[in-house]
C-alpha cells in the first residue's frame, strides 16, 4: 500500500478583492467582492514507503496548500488523500501519530525553555515511556550533534541549532511519514550539508517516506531521486530529476576558452551569456540549435577550447521558476506530464 | 502497557510541569497584570468613604473586605485564553496543535492553572498592604465559608474558561475575535460586583443579573468569603448550566471553525 495515495485532489478558497482608496474601502464593506482562488487543481500522485520525493514549484504554485491537506490542517475541496492508509482531515490518533510536518519557518518549540522541556511534553502527549522517550532524544541529539544545545533556551540558539531541535521535537515519535516544507529555509551552507545527512541517514535508519519542499535545488539533488513539479495548483511532471531538466529545459552548456576577448554584446549574437570572465566564456544554447551555434562560434571566434555538457540542474529549474520560462514550456506541451512521468 | 487514567495523568503532569516553568518565565510579565487588575482596590477607598457618609447595605468596614476579596476572586477567575488563541489561529501557529494527539484546550488549561501558581504570592502581598492600610478591616473567613467560596471559585474558573474559550472560536470567523471580549468586559464590570455590590443597585437589575453567569463570577464568591447568605446551591447550578452550554456549543464551532481554518503562514 502506497505511503501517501492521491487522487483529483482540489483547493479553491474564496478571497475578498478590495479596490485601493477611501471608495474601494467603502465598496468592500457595502457590497463585498468574492473571488475564488484555485490553490490546487486535480492533483493525483502516489509515493510509495521509503521513499524520498521532492516536491517542487514557484511561490505561490500550490506545495504548502497541497502539504496542508495531506497533513489534515485543511480540507480539500474536491478529491481524496490517504496518508498512511487514514483520511487526514479525519485527524485521528493512528494517523497523527504517524505523521509529522516540519515548517522552516515555524517552530514549536516553547521559546524561553530548553527544547527538552517541549521534548518532554511531547513525549507525554505521544504516549513514549520517559525511558524509551530519553533513548530516542539521546539517538536523535547524536545523529543531530545537538546534544548539548538541548538544555539551553531555544531563544538562545542559532538558527541551525534551532532547526536541529525542531527537527528532534518533530520526530520523537518516530513518524512514518515525513512532511518537510522548506527545512533548510535560512541555513547556512553547513547546517543545510547537516540537515541533508540527517534526513538521508534517519531515511535508511527508519524507513520513512519524506515528501519535501524546497527552494534549495542542493536540497532536492541531494535528497530526492524523484521529483513532483506543481504550477499553478496542478501537477504538470512526475519523475526523475534528469527527466525534468530534459522535458523542461532542453539546454546545452557551451565553455569556451576564447582566442582574444570579446565583449557580451557580440557574445549574445550566440546564446544567452551565463558567464564572461576574461578569455572564459559560458554559453546557455537551446538544444535544437545547438550544431548550428557551435558551428557559428567555431568559425566565427575560432576559441581555443570549446566544450558541451548540460547545464546544473540547480540553474535550470532556477530558470524555468524565476524567469517563466515554465509557463511557456507548459503552453508547448500538450499533456500534464509526458516522457517517464509517473503522473 | 500504562493505563489509561495513569497515560492521561503522566501527560497533564508533563504539562503542567512544563506550563509552570514557562509561566516563571513570564514571571514579571504576570505581576504587571496583577498590578494592573487593582481597579477593586481604587474603588475600595471610594466606596468605604461614601459608605461613611451615607446609608448603604455595608458598612465603611464592610466595603473594604467586599473589594480586597473582589481583588482576590478576580485573580482566580481572570481568563486570557481569548487572545492567545486569536494569536495562534491568525498567526497559523495552531497548526503545530492540531498535528499533535492532544486537543489544544488542555495546553491552555495547564496554562491558566500554572498561571494562578505564579500569581498567588504577589497576590497575597498586595492583600497584606491592604490590611496594613486598613487594619480595622483585617479579618479571616471561617473555614467552611473558604471551602464553599472556593468549590464556587472552582466552577466559576471553569464555566469562564468555556465561556471565553467558546467566544475564542470566533477567531476562525475573524481575526478581531478579541474584541468581543471587551463588550463582555464591559457588562462584566457592572453585573458581576466588581465595580459595587449587587445590593447597589435595583432589584429589578439584580433579578436579570442572577440569571446571567456574572454574579457567580465575583459577587456570590465574595459574599461567601464574607460570611453573608449565599444559596451555594443555585449558584453551583447556574453556573453549571452556563458551563455545559458553553461548552457544548464550543463544540459544535470547533468542528465548524476547522473546516474553515486555513493554516495561514504556514
Amino acid at each position: 500500500m502506497a505511503a501517501i495515495s492521491v487522487r483529483e485532489l482540489s483547493k479553491s478558497y474564496r478571497v475578498a478583492v478590495k479596490q485601493p482608496g477611501f471608495r474601494g474601502a467603502l465598496r468592500y464593506v457595502l457590497s463585498r467582492e468574492q473571488r475564488e482562488i484555485q490553490a490546487v487543481q486535480g492533483v493525483s500522485f502516489e509515493v510509495e514507503p521509503g521513499e524520498i520525493v521532492g516536491f517542487l514549484g514557484a511561490n505561490g504554485a500550490g506545495k504548502t496548500t497541497t502539504l496542508k491537506m495531506l497533513t489534515g490542517l485543511i480540507r480539500p475541496s474536491a478529491g481524496q488523500a490517504s496518508v498512511a492508509g487514514q483520511v487526514p482531515f479525519e485527524r485521528k490518533r493512528a494517523f497523527l501519530e504517524s505523521i509529522t510536518l516540519v515548517m522552516g519557518q515555524k517552530q514549536q518549540l516553547l521559546w524561553d525553555l530548553p527544547a527538552l522541556d517541549s521534548l518532554k511534553v511531547n513525549a507525554a502527549v505521544y504516549d513514549i515511556e520517559p525511558r524509551e522517550a530519553q533513548r530516542r532524544v539521546d539517538e536523535l541529539a547524536e545523529m543531530l550533534d545537538v546534544r548539548e544545545q538541548l538544555a539551553q533556551p531555544v531563544r538562545k540558539l542559532s538558527l541551525g541549532e534551532r532547526m536541529k531541535c525542531e527537527l528532534l521535537a518533530a520526530l520523537l515519535h518516530r513518524p512514518k511519514i515525513l512532511l518537510l516544507d522548506e527545512p533548510t529555509l535560512g541555513l547556512d551552507v553547513n547546517a543545510q550539508d547537516a540537515m541533508r545527512r540527517f534526513l538521508r541517514e534517519y531515511n535508511q535508519r527508519h524507513g520513512a517516506t519524506v515528501l519535501l519542499t524546497s527552494h534549495y535545488m542542493a536540497d532536492i539533488l541531494a535528497l530526492c531521486p524523484r521529483v513532483l513539479l506543481i504550477h499553478e495548483g496542478r501537477l504538470v511532471y512526475d519523475g526523475s530529476l534528469s527527466g525534468l531538466v530534459e522535458r523542461f529545459a532542453p539546454y546545452r552548456q557551451v565553455r569556451l576558452e576564447l582566442a582574444q576577448p570579446i565583449d557580451a554584446t557580440e557574445l549574445r549574437r550566440f546564446g544567452e551569456v551565463e558567464a564572461l570572465n576574461g578569455l572564459s566564456a559560458v554559453l546557455i544554447v537551446e538544444r535544437s540549435r545547438l550544431t548550428e551555434t557551435v558551428a557559428r562560434v567555431l568559425s566565427e571566434l575560432k576559441p581555443r577550447d570549446l566544450g558541451v555538457s548540460d547545464p546544473p540542474v540547480e540553474r535550470v529549474v532556477g530558470k524555468l521558476f524565476l524567469e517563466g520560462d515554465l509557463a511557456a514550456k507548459l503552453g508547448a506541451a500538450s499533456g500534464p506530464a509526458a516522457g517517464e512521468s509517473r503522473a | 502497557m500504562s493505563t489509561l487514567p495513569k497515560r492521561a495523568l503522566g501527560k497533564w503532569r508533563a504539562l503542567c510541569a512544563v506550563s509552570l516553568a514557562n509561566m516563571l518565565e513570564y514571571r514579571a510579565e504576570i505581576y504587571l497584570w496583577v498590578l494592573a487588575s487593582v481597579l477593586p482596590l481604587i474603588l475600595l477607598g471610594v466606596w468605604s468613604r461614601a459608605a461613611q457618609s451615607g446609608a448603604f447595605a455595608l458598612s465603611s468596614v464592610e466595603f473594604i473586605r467586599y473589594f480586597i476579596c473582589v481583588f482576590v476572586v478576580r485573580q482566580f477567575t481572570f481568563i486570557w485564553v481569548i487572545w492567545e488563541f486569536e494569536e495562534l489561529v491568525v498567526s497559523g501557529n495552531l497548526s503545530h496543535q492540531l498535528l499533535q494527539p492532544l486537543n489544544p484546550v488542555w495546553r491552555f488549561l495547564a496554562g491558566h492553572l500554572t498561571e494562578r501558581v505564579v500569581r498567588l504570592p504577589l497576590v497575597a502581598g498586595v492583600v497584606g498592604l491592604c490590611f496594613a492600610l486598613y487594619p480595622a478591616a483585617f479579618w479571616l473567613p471561617r473555614p467552611m465559608d473558604v471551602l464553599r467560596a472556593t468549590a464556587l471559585l472552582g466552577l466559576a474558573f471553569i464555566a469562564r474558561f468555556w465561556l471565553q474559550y467558546m467566544m475564542s472560536m470566533l477567531a476562525f470567523w475573524s481575526e478581531r475575535a478579541a474584541a468581543i471580549e471587551e463588550l463582555w468586559f464591559t457588562v462584566h464590570l457592572f453585573l458581576s460586583g466588581m465595580i459595587a455590590p449587587l445590593d447597589v443597585y435595583p432589584e429589578s437589575v439584580r433579578r436579570f443579573a442572577e440569571l446571567t453567569p456574572f454574579p457567580y463570577l465575583i459577587y456570590h464568591p465574595v459574599n461567601l468569603l464574607l460570611g453573608r447568605e449565599v444559596n451555594l446551591q443555585r449558584a453551583l447550578l447556574v453556573l453549571a448550566a452556563w458551563g455545559a452550554l458553553a461548552f457544548l456549543v464550543q463544540r459544535r464551532l470547533w468542528k465548524r471553525g476547522l473546516e474553515r481554518y486555513s493554516a495561514m503562514g504556514s
